[in-house]
């Protein structure tokens, strides 16, 4: 399974317009300059003067410790359990009533196993795997999202794991948590993140010969004009748009 | 060509291939030699009725036993994810009751507890905003699974109860009407509480419901729970147990039957829910007779919910006070569906600016969202629905994800299928509830 379209920094080549022969929308949009102006759409004329605002990029730091409720006791058992604790956790972020724990991509499973396995944890339920991409936010622009449910504890924590377009492997929880399968499938559908070691790494939602992954931030929206009343309306990614 | 028009036959690489839309079974194989060529891989769907919409199955077949099933999904894949990055987080909740079709109120309060956990203001809610929503959570709970009985009586060739089962839904589906104008696809539950208030004649209706439905659910069972072919085809079939199902991440009504009562509204409450009174129906066998009796049982329960949730309705407000938020528009029913009230138009248009200025704001640039990342989950009629909203700041939704039952409980369909009979793969397939709307999003 590799993803042999040619890139460059994850954004596809122009030339070689992905879909050309599938039906995938044939053009893409130049790199995303993301954070740069009010309006989310480049091209349209922009007579307001705000094109020259610059939006910051939301930066996700680590929590200071207590964080509060349970999450203490999860991260101290976790650092228990697992002795590579120091090296895999990259950070731990509360926000909003929720933990996160950024993972080294390469350790996900063997944090996902112990965060099962442990008699402290006992996350027994994997409810979600899915992905986003931070494209121009952050060099690893490909994150997979991992929501795991404890029913002992009744305690729910969020694993993330970032790796690039141009490597985008990490290892598959599917034999951790069999439920990972098609969430995995989509994701590698998706965002085009491979899962080594998954017993079938297909595609899920688009059709099996589809090129691109349509959830990436570079992939067009797609879609005709069409005409209201007289009007030409441009596809909802053409349009004027507030960011 | 065999016998019939219906069936044609052709030598492939891969060995023979038969096209079979209708037709006697034993005519179509009659030509093949059931020694050397006993197993023969039947592939089952896209179109067929009784895979519940557009689901493919691939199961190879030993005579009449399943030994490997395959499922195979994104035939009803529409893209909702990807286009709620083009649309402001309002515009989202018309997105999302797209996708499972049969549980709209779910996934748009799933949405709109996302967003209002987003901006922070979950605790802002308003009582009666919330008390709708449970109020309508639950009917339409009601709605869908009387669509799964039906549907699934009549994939079991109980007719009766599908005609039944449809019937009392149009009673829902006209509640339904009454408070948002729309039979489905409803956008009624937003980021910051509900579209309008319920009106009074909608709440009399209600009323007359909670009298009618024990006696229809005493009709049902009735009909079924007595009825030998439906025990012989539900009871010992399908079975999953409570292992399997937390491997396969399988929650709702089947992990229920499996005999945990894991239900989100009592083990991780929302909406209030910890100050109802309501039970977790259970069985402990894992079949497709528990499916069927915990969702009987749910039905009840969820009538006591609504009739709690009506004996609370208090007059307030239904939207965030928050005018930065709130959708300034105050909608009305009127003949051709929901729209803005004239009253809210002739102000705007002709009394004040100030107000014209603010509804356009928020109507063509919306709010911002400040940037993060929560996850929600609910309990919907088919188990855990989980909203994963990332915002960077802007006014839409960066990314937006469904943990959708339908399409993690859908992978359980081997385990239950593989090694029993192939008319059991339609009874536990059935007894999922997949929606492919939801599934394939």
């Amino acid at each position: 399974m590799t993803d042999d379209k040619p890139t460059t920094g994850g954004v596809p080549v122009p030339v070689t317009p992905a879909g050309a022969t599938s039906g995938a929308p044939a053009e893409f949009p130049p790199a995303a300059p993301a954070g740069r102006g009010m309006f989310g759409n480049q091209g349209t004329g922009d007579v307001s003067g705000f094109g020259g605002l610059v939006r910051r990029h939301h930066i996700v730091e680590d929590a200071p410790r207590p964080y509060g409720g349970y999450f203490d006791e999860v991260r101290d058992a976790l650092e228990e359990a697992y002795p590579a604790f120091g090296e895999a956790i990259e950070k731990v972020v509360v926000d909003r009533g929720e933990l996160t724990l950024h993972i080294r991509p390469e350790r996900i499973a063997e944090v996902c196993q112990v965060m099962r396995d442990d008699p402290a944890l006992r996350f027994e339920l994997c409810s979600s795997v899915s992905g986003v991409d931070y494209l121009g936010a952050d060099a690893r622009r490909l994150h997979v999202v991992y929501h795991l449910t404890s029913m002992t504890y009744r305690r729910q924590v969020r694993l993330e794991a970032a790796v690039t377009a141009e490597e985008p492997h990490l290892p598959t929880v599917t034999s951790v948590y069999p439920t990972a399968d098609w969430q995995e499938r989509e994701v590698y559908d998706m965002f085009g993140v491979i899962f080594d070691g998954h017993p079938a790494l297909t595609r899920i939602l688009m059709p099996d010969d589809w090129e691109g992954h349509p959830q990436r931030k570079d992939y067009p929206l797609g879609g005709v004009p069409v005409e209201y009343k007289g009007a030409e309306i441009p596809p909802p990614d053409k349009r004027r748009s507030y960011q | 060509m065999t016998g019939s028009n219906y069936a044609t036959e052709r030598e492939t690489t891969e060995g023979r291939v038969f096209t079979v839309t209708g037709g006697d079974w034993d005519d179509v194989v009659s030509g093949v030699d059931p020694i050397n060529e006993g197993r023969i891989v039947v592939n089952m769907g896209p179109q067929h009725p009784s895979t519940h919409g557009v689901l493919r199955l691939i199961l190879e077949l030993e005579g009449e036993t399943v030994r490997e099933a395959r499922s195979v999904v994104g035939y009803l894949h529409t893209g909702i994810e990807k286009n709620l990055e083009y649309r402001n987080w309002v515009q989202g909740s018309t997105f999302v009751t797209r996708m499972d079709y049969l549980s709209p109120i779910f996934n748009e309060t799933a949405y709109s507890l996302a967003v209002e956990k987003l901006l922070g203001i979950t605790d802002d809610i308003t009582e009666r905003a919330t008390t709708i929503r449970v109020l309508m959570m639950e009917l339409n709970r009601i709605s869908s699974h009387l669509v799964w009985l039906a549907t699934t009586g009549m994939e079991l060739g109980a007719i009766s109860i599908m005609l039944y089962g449809f019937r009392e839904r149009e009673y829902i589906l006209e509640i339904f009407e009454l408070i948002t104008g729309l039979r489905m696809n409803h956008a009624y539950v937003r980021p910051g509480g509900v579209a309008q208030d319920v009106p009074d004649e909608a709440i009399v209706k209600i009323r007359e419901f909670l009298k009618v439905m024990p006696k229809r659910l005493k009709e049902y069972e009735d009909l079924l729970s007595g009825q030998p072919i439906w025990l012989e085809r539900t009871q010992n079939v399908a079975v999953l147990d409570v292992t399997g199902c937390l491997a396969l991440g399988v929650t709702g009504p089947v992990l229920r039957s499996a005999g945990l009562a894991w239900d989100l509204r009592k083990t991780m409450p929302y909406c209030g829910y910890e100050t109802y009174e309501f039970d977790v129906p259970t069985h402990p066998d894992g079949d497709v007779w528990g499916r069927y009796l915990v969702r009987l049982a749910e039905i009840r329960e969820s009538l006591k919910l609504v009739e709690q949730a009506l004996d609370r309705l208090k007059p307030g407000p239904v939207m965030v006070a928050d005018k930065k938020i709130a959708w300034p528009a105050q909608l009305a029913i009127g003949v051709d569906g929901m729209g803005n009230s004239l009253e809210h138009v002739a102000k705007i248009m002709g009394q004040s600016m100030e107000s014209l200025i603010h509804h356009f704001k928020l109507v063509t640039e919306g709010f911002r969202v400040p940037p993060g990342q929560v996850y929600v989950a609910i309990e919907s009629p088919r188990g855990e629905l989980g909203v994963h909203a990332v915002s960077d700041g802007g006014t839409r939704p960066y990314r937006v994800h469904y943990r959708e039952p339908s399409f993690v409980n859908l992978q359980a369909l081997p385990a239950m299928a593989e090694g029993g009979l192939i008319a059991d793969v339609i009874a536990g397939g059935a007894s999922l509830d997949p929606v492919m709307g939801g599934c394939d999003r």
